[in-house]
């Protein structure tokens, strides 16, 4: 029981890192600090610009990798399975 | 143009064969194999099936044509049609694959442990799915007219027999292979294009790369400023920061995508195909690249079509495309009325400006500072949504390349199609018969039941691809509404809170989607019939200046707040409900997906 409790808020620890980071490159870079991101640029694009139509999707499928590792090392650590 | 027909031909028809001989070794044999295929997906296979699944027509077609035209404010769709998969990763789908069952409906039933939050639920899922299912048919039919120039109708019913042969025969086994199938065929017709002419633009044959690199024509400027300082001296808005609505309606609008994607039924359903948790959180991840691949190229296309267009039109300032000498493309799309010239001036030339009146106007503009006489806008429509199906040709690309992409948009239609009708079917043989109204079901009729439920779904979609209701256009908004505003918030309350109770959920959907429409409705018209909207759809009477479309985010933090309150009155859920949600949270391998 106490197992489980711990391994749940585990889990949410590492899903409130990963929403934290979700909303800073896509509503944060992208959107509500794009016009001071834009003045630096990334070769031809405005840095803003390029979070909100490349770099956010970069940062998510990273996100949902890691997440998937943090867990799978999770599961092990609680349940001892690795498959 | 005999020779482009005949790659056509030969690219989807023989596509089709591809899809039947797949439903053909792929046949369901049982239910199981029918809702979840089995459950013996890999999380590979599931991706790429997702991917197919999840773009529609939409995504195909319309996307890169709306970033086109809309610049930075197109990154909405860009940000939150994939910021979902983040969501869907990590909130919703190993604890739903967990649990272990069919489908969404069945999911709410076992949590919510009641009959009538299943019913809200298949009502919510058959009337976002039907809505979305309009889309792909006519999808189907325009496709069809435009590059094989049959009958609407005609192209429609083949569209139609197509999804029929390989959905009813496979149910979810043989959709899942042959959405494999088709998400390759749809991602080659879109990179390859997107390929060639990022090369033509930049020399870098990488189009996420050439869009940020400079031009090859020897001017050494970025493609991005060239842009910048063709649309902003024909007095349109900077194509890298004209802006959406505002700040804020730009983040609700994101939000409620996000959210909206991660909520609907027919991408949520896929996670129960892969035999265990871990396999359901690298599928989202998995899935993510193979749609990340389409939406990062997609700003690429948006951008260089729209570069492409301007100068085709106007090659370099002040000297404009003569009428009589336009190029091939431009006379097919204006037969199909998506493209119009009015020659206002009478000088047999082409102007596409900003201007909309008669009358020349002169603005100073915005990167160059010079003043420029702007002459009234000729191109009297441009519908963006031929941005996407017309960009080779405006390229000059060799045929196959455009028959290629006829073939693309077909993929794109007819795999999220099929997925939307399983998910329809599903919740009514699986959640309403067998749940609710026949109990004693044995499989095999419920195998036959999904099967003609599924022609029915076919047939009534059909029907409403070729009679679109008037209001087709905004249901698509209605469908992440109601998505982003009752399922989301339902399945996550479930998950994340264990005394979530089962009144206080359906309290919740219910006022979710009811201020959503609501809002909808009264700036959209009441079932979007004109003359009905009583605020009338304009930005000052917006909430916050919240557009409908982007609505669905404060429909679902109503839906959150009301559930919450109601909680706070009639207590928590039962005992054994909270041990249902230990279980779900805890480590450990998923059962089978399996039946009660």
């Amino acid at each position: 029981m106490e197992n489980k409790e711990t391994y749940w808020s585990e889990n949410t620890r590492i899903i409130l890192i990963c929403l934290a980071i979700w909303f800073v490159v896509s509503f944060g870079f992208g959107l509500l600090l794009v016009e001071p991101l834009n003045a630096i640029s990334l070769g031809g694009y405005k840095l803003g610009f390029w979070f909100a139509q490349q770099g956010a999707i970069y940062s998510f499928l990273g996100l949902i990798f890691w997440y998937g590792h943090k867990m799978n090392q999770l599961d092990i650590k609680y349940d001892g399975e690795s498959k | 143009m005999e020779e482009l027909k005949l790659y056509t031909y030969i690219a989807v028809f023989g596509t089709f064969a591809l899809y039947f001989a797949i439903a053909w070794w792929a046949r369901a044999g049982s239910t199981s194999d029918f809702y979840v295929a089995g459950g013996g997906i890999t999380p590979l296979q599931n991706g790429m099936a997702i991917g197919a699944d999840w773009m529609s027509a939409a995504s195909f077609i319309s996307m890169a044509g709306l970033i086109a035209f809309l610049g930075y404010g197109g990154s909405v769709f860009l940000m939150g049609w994939t910021g979902g998969y983040v969501l869907l990763a990590m909130l919703l789908a190993p604890y739903m694959r967990k649990h272990g069952k069919f489908t969404v409906p069945e999911f709410i039933f076992d949590r919510y442990y009641s009959k009538t939050a299943r019913i809200v639920a298949v009502a919510c899922l058959i009337i976002a799915s039907l809505t979305y299912i309009i889309g792909q048919m006519k999808g189907v039919g325009v496709a069809f007219s435009r590059f094989l120039e049959v009958d609407y109708g005609l192209g429609l019913g083949i569209g139609m027999f197509v999804v029929w042969v390989y959905a009813v025969l496979g149910g979810m086994k043989g959709i899942t292979y042959t959405q494999i199938a088709q998400y390759v065929v749809m991602i080659f017709a879109y990179t390859i294009p997107a390929i060639f002419i990022s090369f033509q633009l930049t020399g870098n044959p990488v189009p996420q790369l050439g869009l940020g690199s400079t031009l090859a024509d020897g001017s050494g400027m970025y493609l991005l400023d060239k842009l910048d300082l063709v649309v902003t001296e024909l007095g349109f808005k900077e194509y890298t920061t004209s802006n959406l609505g505002g700040t804020l309606n730009m983040f609700a609008y994101t939000l409620s995508l996000m959210i909206g994607t991660a909520g609907l039924p027919h991408v949520i359903m896929r996670f129960f195909t892969v035999p265990s948790v871990k396999a359901a959180r690298q599928s989202a991840g998995y899935a993510l690249v193979f749609i990340g691949l389409l939406y990062t190229v997609a700003p690429a296309v948006g951008a260089m079509a729209r570069l492409n267009l301007m100068s085709t039109i106007e090659p370099s300032a002040g000297e404009y495309l003569v009428y009589d000498e336009r190029p091939q493309w431009f006379k097919d799309w204006e037969k199909t009325g998506l493209l119009k010239f009015e020659d206002k001036n009478g000088d047999g030339k082409i102007q596409y400006t900003s201007n909309k009146t008669d009358q020349p106007v002169t603005i100073t503009g915005a990167i160059s500072g010079k003043e420029i006489v702007l002459l009234p806008n000729e191109m009297v429509k441009v519908d963006r949504d031929i941005m996407v199906l017309a960009n080779p040709a405006i390229a000059n690309l060799p045929n196959w390349v455009i028959a290629l992409v006829a073939a693309g948009g077909l993929a794109a239609a007819l795999s999220t199609a099929a997925g939307l009708l399983l998910a329809i079917a599903s919740s009514i043989s699986h959640d309403l018969m067998k749940g609710v109204l026949v109990p004693d079901l044995s499989e095999k009729n419920e195998l036959l039941a999904g099967r003609v439920v599924m022609t029915l779904a076919i047939l009534v979609s059909g029907y409403l691809g070729l009679h679109p209701p008037g209001f087709a256009a905004g249901t698509v908004a209605l469908a992440f509404g109601l998505a982003a505003s009752s399922i989301f918030p339902a399945l996550m309350m479930g998950i994340f809170s264990k005394r979530m109770s089962g009144t206080a959920a359906i309290s919740g959907m219910c006022a979710g989607i009811g201020i959503t429409m609501l809002y909808v409705f009264q700036h959209k018209g009441i079932m979007f019939i004109p003359g009905t909207s009583f605020l009338g759809d304009m930005g000052p009477n917006w909430f916050l200046g919240i557009s409908p479309n982007a609505f669905g985010v404060v429909g679902a933090i109503v839906n959150f707040g009301v559930a919450f309150a109601v909680l706070q009155v009639t207590g928590p859920c039962p005992q054994h409900i909270v041990d249902m949600v230990e279980n779900m949270r805890a480590p450990g391998d998923a059962p089978a997906a399996h039946d009660h």
